[in-house]
């Protein structure tokens, strides 16, 4: 289906042109109005990718030079791995505009601004083919991250917003350092080209590090996480919702994108170190999760925790791995989002995150305590939600790799049960101290969270379309992997040449 | 003497300009119309006539000027510069009444030495170039009325300036007794290994003291913050921006002679990381804009060498490109410096405080070049970086690379501490003025920060004459 104009250009630079139709606007209502009619627009823009056949191939391509002399291109292109998140993306904004609604009283137009900023450069990475392209975007989306964070966050808002803008920027810097190389070695920046080209193992090993601790930090991995609850619990409901929603999928995406593909043999050798700081962090961040008083925080720890299977599904390099690791950032982003709203929602009347100071919501908010309910389910991974499909195939990709990988997996998925057990118990049938007025969800709040609970089932009873459109990818990013990994074992032995790799060799040398 | 005038048609026009001004400074201090209201168009027609002399090439008086694409190049960023200083410097409140004429006849002065400076292919010429360009500076800096710290930054920079010609003399003496020429063309071809000609090698590390004292690389650079710190704003936004221009055309022309491996080579390129390490860590310490702005100067020198010691007119184009970069947004950062200080005050980073609410355009402005000034797409200083270091990859310098990608990463603190106060912070510190939020105030930041991002996402073009700059080098 060709509806003859560039949709993924289209989809980049609509948000951004329509931000600055925002500084025409005066009165605040008619600024969400009119952000909203924008998201549901771009949405109608991205109609043509249901056109997306199901194959390994990117679709939907645009390749134009934008600096010949250095090989740089403004290339764009998505497949079965992107396309997903492009779509999450999208779907994020229209809710996001949705929960700030009566949350953002101060810098309106700003604010949308900065959403619809984001919105375009987020999805710029998710496109992107040329290397340099992708950073820029992925540079790009940190400042309006920073604003969301520390004009319309929580009372410590500054030191968090601090905190996740350098982490993140001087995570990538090296990052920058690893493009470039690529560039010298591989002779472009384009990455489905670069995919063909077959580096020395002494090179992959220093690019795979330095393209890691970008993507460890984005995800976050243990021990790069703790940017992510200070800047949780202090962003604005609809920043949480970007960053569990999308941004964090920046890093797993990276791992996806170019580790695997661009550094198959440093990407096998490190693959025990990733498996067990996976682990780490599952265990960790629902440990964690289980101590915590505020809600906030809570999810934002079991973020930690979720994002642990996805690295871990990545790492594990085989097809069920993988696809888990694929649907959980799927699910973290609808399900997590989800959480991130209804705890804008309850904090609205509530004015508190302490679990201790929203109990009893069973009785006075029965259909909010429904969706939270569920995703509560969703969330750890109850049978029928979308978050068991992901679960279950990277417990399944765990234990085809090693059954101790999958046993030492379970006590994360109990943990999980646990802290959202315990929260939900709380929060549903605990005893209020004082009487309670508050009001049960408005149309709205309705609205945006039948959306996400729809895709909750849907993708929890019904994942086959979704696996239609992944599959291909995968298996081909996989069978590439397995027989570069496997060409390249061949030739080099990889121990020796570890060994060898940060000093050099005299071959080398010469 | 061959000479052809058409070649030299920027230089003459600044000359003109320089008259005039002189004419006036001497006459009646009442004189009208008064300089302010003649002088931006003046400049901008000096813009226009570098960008229209652009193309031309030859070499000229003895072989000692050399008109190429790179003297080109850098001529238009020269007068692109003089023209945003004076515009910038049209409203100056700390400047004496009285004494407006000679403050800008010395600021074309200086202007016009660093065209000379960017044609010179003489090791002589260079350096009577670079006096032209220096003496009138030395004049500038402590005219900055009722202020005592003008003074003494009017004493070290003539003190450094002295020490640092002084060298660069010596070091000239070294390299004609060793290599028995002063033309860089002959220069090119003779041996720079410290094995063959140790004298040539200590003789040009001297003369190359003499720019890295104007380019404030380290350990040149302790001027850098006093001097911008005492000077005015406006001067300061010319002290930090076209001096540069001169010294990086130099040590491009320079670095043809450096081949990676060199001894002296190495030498730029250890020098350029201790720059940039010391540049940026000092800088997180500052409070003062301006002494911040300084040290964020020397890093930035140390970051050009990147480009220089790579050896490649990828390298030089880098570097060109860069130094074009540099000029520009700091620019933009020195545009909205003063207008914040409306009563040419120094200004604090609490100064900026709720800058987004009293001024937006300027506090846009402001982020789009501390942004830049980081390395941020999409502005001209990344992509400026991203060329930098794609052309350092692989010649040898690995090492350099990395320290610089490193040091973007300990910049982001302090730059980001300009971004945020002015959009984060609320708290105004009490009595003082409002900052200058006229409509050619926003129209002039807004221009130049339009032009940073612009050039940040299409940069093929400027790109293109920065490589063309880059070949006319290379032999």
């Amino acid at each position: 289906m060709d509806f003859g104009y560039p949709v993924l250009t289209l989809l980049i630079l609509f948000p951004l042109v329509a931000a600055c139709g925002l500084f025409f606007l005066r009165a605040p209502q008619v600024v969400r109005m009119y952000t909203f009619v924008v998201s549901v627009i771009e949405l109608l823009l991205a109609v043509p990718l249901l056109g997306y056949t199901p194959n390994a191939d990117f679709q939907f391509v645009e390749r134009l030079d934008w600096v010949r002399q250095w090989g740089l291109e403004y290339y764009l292109g998505v497949d079965g791995i992107s396309i997903l998140m492009v779509w999450l993306t999208l779907a994020v904004l229209p809710l996001c505009v949705m929960c700030s609604w009566t949350y953002i009283g101060k810098r309106v137009k700003e604010f949308h601004f900065c959403l619809l900023f984001m919105t375009s450069a987020v999805l710029g990475v998710f496109c992107a083919l040329d290397f340099v392209l992708f950073y820029v975007f992925w540079e790009a989306m940190l400042i309006p991250m920073y604003l969301l964070i520390a004009v319309w966050g929580g009372d410590d808002r500054k030191y968090a917003s601090l905190k996740f803008f350098l982490y993140t920027l001087a995570g990538s810097t090296l990052l920058l350092a690893a493009i470039v190389a690529f560039r010298i070695t591989g002779g472009t920046f384009a990455i489905p080209e670069l995919m063909e080209h077959a580096f020395s193992f002494r090179f992959q090993f220093w690019a795979f590090l330095a393209m890691a601790l970008a993507f460890a930090i984005k995800v976050p991995m243990f021990p790069f996480h703790t940017w992510l609850p200070a800047a949780h619990v202090q962003a604005p409901s609809a920043g949480s919702v970007i960053l569990a929603a999308v941004l964090l999928k920046m890093g797993t995406y990276g791992f996806l994108r170019f580790c695997l593909p661009l550094t198959p043999a440093a990407s096998e050798y490190f693959a025990p170190m990733m498996i067990a700081i996976s682990i780490v962090s599952i265990i960790y961040g629902g440990a964690i999760a289980l101590g915590q008083s505020d809600i906030k925080k809570l999810v934002a720890y079991s973020s930690v925790g979720h994002m642990g299977f996805v690295t871990l599904g990545i790492f594990l390099f085989n097809l069920r791995g993988v696809e888990g690791a694929l649907f959980q950032m799927l699910n973290h982003g609808i399900v997590t989002g989800a959480l991130f709203m209804m705890i804008g929602a309850v904090y609205e009347r509530s004015h508190s995150r302490d679990i201790e100071k929203n109990l009893g919501l069973g009785k006075y908010m029965p259909a909010f305590m429904f969706f939270w309910g569920l995703m509560a389910l969703a969330s750890f991974g109850f049978p029928g939600t979308n978050g068991f499909v992901g679960e279950i195939l990277v417990f399944v990709g765990a234990f085809q790799k090693s059954l101790w990988i999958g046993l030492l997996c379970v006590p994360g998925a109990l943990l999980a049960a646990a802290y959202m057990f315990r929260v939900s118990l709380k929060m549903a049938w605990g005893k209020p101290s004082t009487a309670r007025s508050w009001k049960d969800l408005n149309a709205r709040e309705w609205v945006y969270l039948t959306i996400p609970a729809v895709f909750v089932l849907w993708i929890g009873l019904n994942p086959a379309l979704f696996f239609k459109v992944i599959d291909p990818s995968i298996e081909k990013l996989l069978e590439d992997f397995d027989r570069r990994k496997v060409a390249h074992l061949e030739t080099e032995q990889p121990m020796q040449t570890a060994a060898t790799a940060i000093f050099g060799t005299v071959a080398d040398k010469q | 003497m061959n000479f052809d005038i058409t070649l030299v048609v920027p230089e003459l026009y600044f000359l003109c300009l320089v008259l005039v001004l002189t004419i006036q400074s001497l006459g009646d201090r009442e004189w009208k119309p008064v300089v302010e209201k003649w002088l931006p168009f003046g400049a901008g027609l000096g813009f226009f006539v570098a960008i229209v002399n652009y193309g031309h090439e030859g070499l000229m008086l003895w072989d000692v000027y050399r008109v190429d694409m790179m003297s080109q190049f850098f001529k238009i960023a020269i007068a692109f510069g003089f023209f945003v200083t004076v515009i910038n410097a049209a409203r100056q409140p700390t400047l004496a009444e009285g004494k407006r004429s000679d403050y800008y006849m010395m600021l074309g002065f200086s202007a016009l030495g660093l065209m000379i400076l960017s044609s010179a292919v003489e090791l002589i010429t260079i350096y009577l170039a670079l006096e032209l360009a220096s003496y009138s500076l030395y004049a500038v800096i402590p005219l900055r009325a009722r202020n005592k710290g003008a003074a003494e930054a009017g004493v070290k920079y003539i003190l450094f300036g002295a020490v640092a010609t002084a060298l660069a003399l010596y070091g000239l003496s070294y390299i004609m007794a060793s290599q028995h020429t002063t033309y860089i063309a002959e220069l090119m071809s003779k041996s720079w290994t410290f094995a063959d000609q140790p004298m040539a090698v200590i003789g040009l590390c001297l003369f190359l003291g003499g720019m890295f004292f104007k380019l404030a690389l380290f350990p040149f650079h302790f001027w850098c913050p006093d001097v911008y710190q005492g000077a005015s704003n406006e001067t300061a936004a010319f002290v930090a921006t076209l001096p540069k221009m001169g010294a990086i055309v130099i040590l491009a022309r320079l670095a043809v002679f450096l081949k990676p491996g060199l001894e002296i080579t190495t030498l730029l390129a250890v020098l350029g990381a201790l720059s940039m390490t010391y540049g940026n860590l000092a800088a997180l310490a500052q409070t003062d804009i301006k002494r911040l702005l300084g040290f964020s100067s020397v890093a930035h020198a140390g970051y050009i060498m990147v480009g220089l010691v790579s050896g490649t007119p990828e390298g030089l184009a880098a570097a060109a490109f860069y130094a074009l970069a540099y000029l520009v947004m700091n620019l933009l950062v020195f545009w909205v410096v003063c207008r914040v200080a409306v009563d040419g005050r120094n200004l604090k980073l609490s100064d900026l405080n709720g800058l987004y609410k009293k001024a937006p355009v300027l506090a846009f402005s402001l982020a789009a070049g501390a942004f830049a000034l980081v390395g941020l797409p999409p502005t001209m200083g990344f992509m400026g970086k991203f060329f930098l270091i794609t052309s350092a990859w692989d010649h040898g310098y690995n090492w350099l690379v990395i320290t610089l990608v490193l040091n973007s990463a300990i910049a982001i603190y302090y730059y980001l501490s300009l971004f945020r106060h002015a959009f984060t912070e609320d708290k105004t510190p009490d009595l003082t003025p409002a900052p200058d939020n006229s409509w050619f105030a926003s129209a002039g930041a807004g221009l130049l920060a339009g032009a940073v991002l612009l050039a940040g996402m299409v940069p093929a073009p400027l790109f293109n004459l920065a490589v063309e700059a880059g070949k006319s080098l290379m032999p």
